[in-house]
């Protein structure tokens, strides 16, 4: 690796980058982030590479390790460019296998054929797709950041080079550093993290502070339950981060960078500690970058999964070496932060949509999205849907499109009952709200909020009071435990929802529930403990109904609490298979062959493998 | 040196003074069960609760704890509003159940009159403000003891649980703790709530969206009353 020492070698470099890269070459690119190595992508990758070497096709092939794609559900997939005019656009295959690679180079690579079984079939539809952008889970999608994960392998920095990486930096550092932030600021980029701060307005509140001593963070603590935005873009596109670090550092006048990634994020502490050694050697990193006169450097701090290191200023306390809880704000850390200093904290995809608003300049971006939310937001789309995986749409999109145009609609073709963004802090949003536009503000006026965005949907087989339950027993255990309020609140709303669940609810815990999320609300520092009731808050606000079935009913619509359910065999559907009594963990179920069955409710665990098992439809849950 | 509107009275402060301090110098009084003069400000109880605003955006007030919040300037601060009497009770409300035999709390109780525990009594030893950790680094520099995990599982004790090497047995701990003390003799011992030292003072909420009665007795009360014997 040379080392660079003004624009002029990048733009050189970067025009030798993309004539190595051989585009007259079919190029085969491997799914292979934490989720697809999960599903055995490695294996896939090392046939590939077996089968290319046995056929000598090493010049005529091109085989790229490459991280998420964003489509969990289809993983391990390659996404083929034959680059030989016969298939204008990139094949997708799907599930792959180790031994479906030799037929893959055999068909596809030589001779240009498709592979029918490998192809992506739409399980709402049953039609087929061939290519990559016609796939509707990709093609409604707006792939501004996640979409270079395709074209780059994370540790090869001449891949991210090729696509015109660090080109955004060479420009910056041709600007004023108060013109990087006017431009930040036209672009109306807001931090990705939670709240939406401005990000122009936040570096400029830091780059006013006195002083020379300045820090910026790159916060890679991504603790929701569900969410994998941030690990997916440090994997597979690592250097775009460091890049929108390196112009942030440049803008606000900071000379050392930290990025503070949770262990468990193995693969994305090391690709970045990969990249981060490339950039030094090319020189992006260090002394005198692309030979501006300005210094900067990154380091990584790792953090051990707390989930309130998230927060600023605990995460600033967990980096000096203290325990991770939140400070009182003001002094915000753009005034006083890391050892004191003037600290700039923004969150892993702010960072890496930098580059992108630098290089293709404020107003194209500002273009996207709507008056208040521009751009684009990464989600991570989980639950009940059918296509789960990383979403990247323009903000100002209806909840409806991306559960039913990219998600593909709830399994089985269940109701759709509930969507919960924003993470443990966020809200769950009715169906009456699925043609709610996604914002800040929209969502936060939903009673929810845009969080680092994590989506998780949510049938008819879910039981609300359960979702509350769930999201409080996460919170009481990841609550600092500072505040009062926020500890025993927690504690104390988990031990209330958790009652109604086993049907001990009382007249009145509702109101009672209400006033005491209120109060948590309030009197918390920190962001945590402010929306640590807002499990239960939105949940009260539209399914009160189903917290009123479990208090005076005592019955769990959704069949899901195991206090206040019951399985019962239906006499007339009932065959006397015995299938059920095989099944049944606790010998509850009794009878004869071609006799109607009968369970004894005392033995009953309500585990639930009977209905499964019966072929009839007989067992219900009551 | 900032210029704060507390309570309606304006008042220039030195910087780096926090809100609580303010308003006790102003004669007003806010409760607390973690804040000492002489250690520093954590905010753990959230009992010093106060609503506070910008003159620039009044209407955007948000409930912050006092000893912990600096003076600033445009800072418009209300100690007993309505929300914030609201949150007290029901943080006393809790800190009842979770410590009844404190005789702090029981007094706060009934000196911020509330008069029901509808959670789940559960006569913790500790509630976690931090006095004795603060106290031990602080002022006795030994920091023998810290804070242990988090969440509902976070506990006070000494590096891995075994004896202190460093704890030179002062007792500083102890002194400042508001919950290790004997319970008064109230008449119903057994109930979480005692209530035996309630005060008399009505409160002002019926009438005006903020308490007057931190001011005792009570001027508005003592008005309103004679107003109607007038009448």
């Amino acid at each position: 690796m040379t080392k660079l020492n003004s624009a002029i070698d990048l733009e050189k470099i970067v025009k030798k980058a993309k004539e190595n890269q051989h585009l007259e070459r079919p190029l085969i690119v491997v799914s292979s982030g934490t989720c697809g190595r999960a599903r055995g992508s490695e294996k896939v990758f090392k046939a590939f590479e077996k089968t290319i070497k046995a056929n000598e096709l090493k010049d005529k092939v091109n085989l790229r390790d490459s991280c998420c794609h964003g489509f969990c559900e289809a993983e391990p997939n390659v996404i083929i460019f034959t680059n030989n005019g016969k298939h204008q656009k990139p094949i997708f295959y799907q599930k792959l296998k180790p031994e479906d690679v030799d037929e893959i180079i055999e068909k596809t690579i030589l001779k240009n054929e498709i592979i029918d079984r490998l192809r992506y079939t739409d399980p709402q539809t049953n039609q087929k797709y061939t290519y990559f952008d016609e796939i509707p889970f990709y093609n409604k999608q707006y792939r501004l950041v996640s979409g270079n994960n395709v074209f780059v392998d994370p540790t090869n920095i001449n891949d991210y080079f090729a696509i015109g990486g660090y080109c955004g930096l060479a420009k910056a550092l041709t600007m004023k550093q108060e013109d990087v932030i006017a431009e930040v600021k036209k672009s109306g980029l807001r931090g990705r993290g939670g709240a939406g701060f401005p990000t122009g307005l936040k570096w400029e509140i830091c780059r006013k502070q006195k002083g020379d001593e300045k820090y910026i963070i790159c916060n890679a603590d991504e603790g929701d339950p569900g969410a994998y935005m941030d690990r997916s873009l440090l994997e597979g596109n690592p250097h775009c981060v460091i890049e929108g670090i390196i112009i942030g550092a440049y803008a606000i006048g900071a000379k050392q960078g930290i990025i503070y990634v949770r262990t468990e994020y193995p693969l994305a502490i090391e690709n970045l500690k990969i990249a981060l050694d490339q950039a030094r050697k090319c020189g992006l990193l260090g002394e005198n970058i692309l030979g501006s006169g300005f210094n900067f450097d990154i380091m990584i701090a790792r953090g051990a999964g707390a989930f309130i290191c998230g927060e600023e200023t605990a995460l600033i306390a967990s980096i000096e070496g203290r325990i991770g809880e939140p400070r009182q704000r003001p002094p915000f850390p753009g005034e006083k932060g890391l050892w004191g200093k003037p600290t700039n904290i923004n969150n892993v995809e702010t960072w890496g949509t930098l580059p992108i608003v630098i290089n293709h300049g404020a107003e194209k971006f500002a273009a996207i999205g709507t008056t208040g939310s521009k751009g684009t937001k990464i989600f991570s789309l989980v639950g009940k849907v059918r296509n789960t995986g990383l979403v990247e749409v323009p903000m100002g999109i209806t909840l409806k499109e991306v559960i039913y145009d990219i998600g593909g609609g709830i399994p089985e073709d269940k109701a759709f009952k509930a969507v919960q963004t924003g993470g443990p802090s966020g809200g769950c949003m009715p169906k009456e709200l699925l043609d709610l536009k996604i914002d800040y503000e929209g969502l936060t006026a939903a009673g929810s909020m845009m969080g680092s965005g994590g989506m998780i949907v949510m049938d008819e087989n879910t039981c609300m009071v359960d979702v509350a339950k769930y999201f409080l027993n996460f919170l009481r255990d990841e609550s600092c435990g500072k505040c009062f309020s926020c500890r025993e609140g927690t504690q104390r709303m988990y031990e209330i929802v958790s009652e109604i669940t086993e049907g001990k609810g009382k007249e009145g815990d509702i109101a009672f529930l209400k006033e005491v999320a209120q109060m948590v609300k309030d009197a918390s520092m920190c962001g945590l403990g402010q929306t640590a009731a807002n499990p239960v808050l939105s949940t009260l606000r539209y399914f009160e109904d189903e917290y009123i079935a479990h208090i005076k009913d005592k019955k769990c619509p959704a069949g899901v609490c195991k206090a206040l359910i019951k399985y019962l065999i239906l006499p007339d559907k009932c065959t006397g298979c015995m299938k059920c009594i095989k099944a049944c963990p606790q010998n509850a179920i009794t009878g004869e062959r071609k006799k109607v069955h009968k369970l004894n409710q005392e033995l009953c665990i309500k585990c639930g493998i009977c209905k499964e098992t019966c072929p009839f439809d007989a067992i219900i849950v009551e | 040196m900032p210029k704060v509107r507390i309570n309606g009275i304006d008042f220039e402060f030195e910087r780096g003074t926090n809100l609580l301090e303010a308003a006790k110098f102003l004669g007003i009084e806010i409760p607390t069960l973690c804040y000492n003069e002489g250690l520093s400000a954590y905010g753990a109880c959230r009992l010093c609760v106060v609503e506070i605003a910008y003159t620039n955006s009044p209407n955007n007030t948000k409930v912050v704890s006092s000893c912990t919040y600096p003076v600033e300037d445009n800072l418009v601060v209300r100690t007993h509003s309505r929300r914030v009497i609201q949150t007290r009770r029901m943080l006393l409300e809790m800190y009842l159940a979770t410590c009844p035999q404190s005789k702090i709390i029981q007094d706060l109780a009934s000196k911020w009159e509330v008069k029901q525990c509808r959670f789940k009594v559960k006569y913790e030893d500790c509630i976690m403000c931090g006095l004795c950790v603060r106290m031990c680094k602080e002022q006795m520099d030994a920091r023998a003891i810290n804070y242990v995990q988090r969440g509902y599982k976070r506990k006070i004790t000494t590096p891995f649980d075994k004896k202190s090497e460093v704890c030179k047995l002062c007792g500083g701990c102890m002194y400042v703790c508001p919950v290790c003390q004997a319970r008064c003799q109230g008449p119903q011992e057994k109930e979480p709530i005692c209530n035996a030292c309630i005060s008399e003072n009505p409160p002002c909420l019926d009438a005006w969206d903020d308490m007057k009665c931190y001011m005792d007795p009570c001027a508005w009360c003592e008005q309103e009353k004679r107003e109607k014997v007038k009448k």
